[in-house]
């Protein structure tokens, strides 16, 4: 706070009194809390029709958190290597409430990545990746492509039997790659095969490497929300200004917020007690693979698309158009800002649109195929 | 107020005087916002208490032990000193040079460590802080420990020494 603030400013809370208003303006006085407050009051949201997917960012976040919280709980009683398995079992079956927090955080971690995704899909469609949100739309899918790396390091932590063929089959992709394939999938993998060293270093990568990564790219990519503020899609960009409304961020705006997060811990807490996340069977490794067996739903689609270009083009053929097609589409999503510039609705942003369409029937598609041949 | 606090009659006072009714309510709504939180807060932190509670309340039960078997303990030589776990924590047991047979618990009334038995100078001794103990009685001689160590009654068999409370 500024010199000249002093003595007390004639503040709202300056004239409150009692102990928990003498507090406060200690404290604010100090670290100018109620500088805060009011840029927080200053700022706006707008308000229009589709304000319903402005949430889903915090929602993703408030994931974020609840695996950050239970995944430091889990750690309390997790051995990572031989005794994986064992320690889990005590965790799910031993241990009080062990069953629960492990199975807030498989739920959590589910949930996480489906918000990102309506997430994504709503700044896609709204499209508020144009200039000069570009790099908001960047960061926001290396968050993506981070998750799904989190989720499939934790997969295997459990070494259950599902855990143990989910990893190996989910490293046979980077080992279809031309040359270096094998090299990558051996250094991952830590060996030829799945085994307690790629449990100990997928262990190192999910809760060291990845939250380090994760963690300055989310402020990076929160920063830039609060720099350019929430985007307005192009139907209320053609109003007049005078037509268009705005809420304060405080308390309006956060208060909605939160009561997002509530409605998401009670989903949270509601699957996660009703059903609670099952461990399996111990991994063996010269066991054959437990019949029905399939990714987690969120890396479904790849895997159909790779299954079905396998059953269409025998042979390497098949892996490696499939892989070349995922990598297109994931290309053309990335670039779609310095594609799709315009800020009225011209050509291209249709054809952005319904790029938009094919790509999230694509993925619906394919997942529900998926599901559908298990 | 005279009039009955109606519905009606609050919205009806609301722009002249909205003391007591909206105060009112305000004070239920807060009190209501209150116990929700409260109950989501107790909801969520008690399978969290638990959670990390459980080896603690595991070893107070283990604790709750009131004798251990050391088999083949009888075997110790005559002036020197074995640990053992009572319950949970560390024990130990001393044959004298003459023959006597003692245990006590072997963690140090100031601040925890484990105590060691000396035989060259007959005491025991904790590390940690420079506290003496009397190898026999283990009342505190020297040093900060503020008590005496607590004695166990010890059963010497033939093939195994039992300890129990004393």
């Amino acid at each position: 706070m500024a010199v000249s603030s002093y003595p007390e400013p004639e503040a709202k809370t300056a004239a409150k009194k009692g102990a928990g208003a003498a507090l406060f303006r200690w404290v604010d006085e100090r670290l100018g809390i109620e500088e805060i407050l009011a840029f927080a009051r200053h700022k706006t949201v707008p308000e229009h029709a589709h304000s319903f997917w402005y949430y889903w960012g915090g929602v993703s976040l408030f994931f974020f958190l609840v695996q950050v919280f239970s995944g430091v709980l889990l750690l309390v009683y997790y051995r990572p290597g031989v005794e994986a398995y064992e320690s889990v079992r005590q965790i799910t079956y031993d241990i009080r409430f062990g069953w629960l927090i492990r199975s807030t955080h498989s739920w959590a971690a589910n949930l996480m990545v489906f918000a990102i995704f309506v997430h994504m899909f709503s700044v896609f469609f709204m499209k508020a990746y144009r200039r000069p949100r570009e790099f908001g739309w960047w960061s926001g899918l290396a968050l993506l492509g981070l998750t799904m790396v989190f989720g499939f390091s934790g997969y295997l932590l459990p070494m259950d039997d599902l855990a143990f063929f989910a990893t190996k089959i989910g490293l046979e992709i980077p080992a279809s790659m031309p040359v270096v394939g094998t090299l990558i999938a051996d250094i991952v993998r830590g060996g030829p095969d799945v085994s307690e060293v790629t449990i100990q270093r997928f262990f190192a990568l999910h809760v060291v490497v990845l939250p380090l990564v994760y963690v300055p790219l989310l402020f990076f990519h929160m920063w830039l929300v609060q720099r350019h503020g929430n985007a307005m899609p192009p139907a209320e960009e053609a109003k007049p200004e005078a037509e268009r409304r705005t809420i304060p961020f405080f308390p309006d705006f956060f208060s909605r917020d939160m009561g997002m997060w509530l409605i998401a811990l009670n989903v949270l807490a509601g699957l996660a007690a009703l059903y609670p996340w099952q461990l399996g069977p111990q991994a063996d490794p010269i066991a054959p693979a437990p019949l029905g067996i399939h990714p987690e739903w969120y890396f479904m689609s790849t895997f159909q698309i790779l299954k079905a270009f396998g059953r269409w083009f025998p042979g390497e053929a098949g892996e490696v158009l499939g892989i070349g097609l995922f990598t297109l589409v994931l290309l053309l999503w990335a670039i779609i800002p310095l594609y799709d510039t315009r800020t009225h609705a011209g050509r291209r942003a249709r054809a952005a649109t319904w790029f938009g369409y094919f790509v999230l029937a694509g993925l619906i598609g394919t997942t529900i195929w998926g599901y559908w041949e298990i | 107020m005279s009039e009955p606090n109606t519905p009606e009659n609050a919205r009806k006072m609301e722009p002249v005087e909205e003391q007591p009714a909206s105060a009112a309510r305000r004070a239920f709504v807060r009190l209501g916002v209150g116990a929700v939180g409260a109950g989501y807060a107790s909801a969520i932190g008690y399978p969290i208490y638990a959670y990390l509670a459980t080896p603690a309340q595991r070893a107070a039960a283990a604790a709750a032990v009131t004798q251990t078997q050391l088999d083949g303990a009888d075997k110790l030589p005559a002036g020197s000193a074995m640990m053992f776990r009572f319950g949970p924590k560390p024990a130990l047991l001393i044959h004298h040079a003459d023959g006597t047979w003692v245990a006590m618990t072997a963690v140090c009334t100031h601040l925890g460590c484990t105590v060691q038995y000396e035989a060259p100078e007959n005491r025991i001794f904790c590390a940690c802080h420079g506290g003496v103990y009397d190898a026999r009685t283990g009342a505190n001689v020297s040093g900060p420990p503020p008590k005496p160590l607590t004695q166990f009654r010890v059963e010497v068999t033939d093939g195994s020494i039992v300890i129990s409370r004393a």
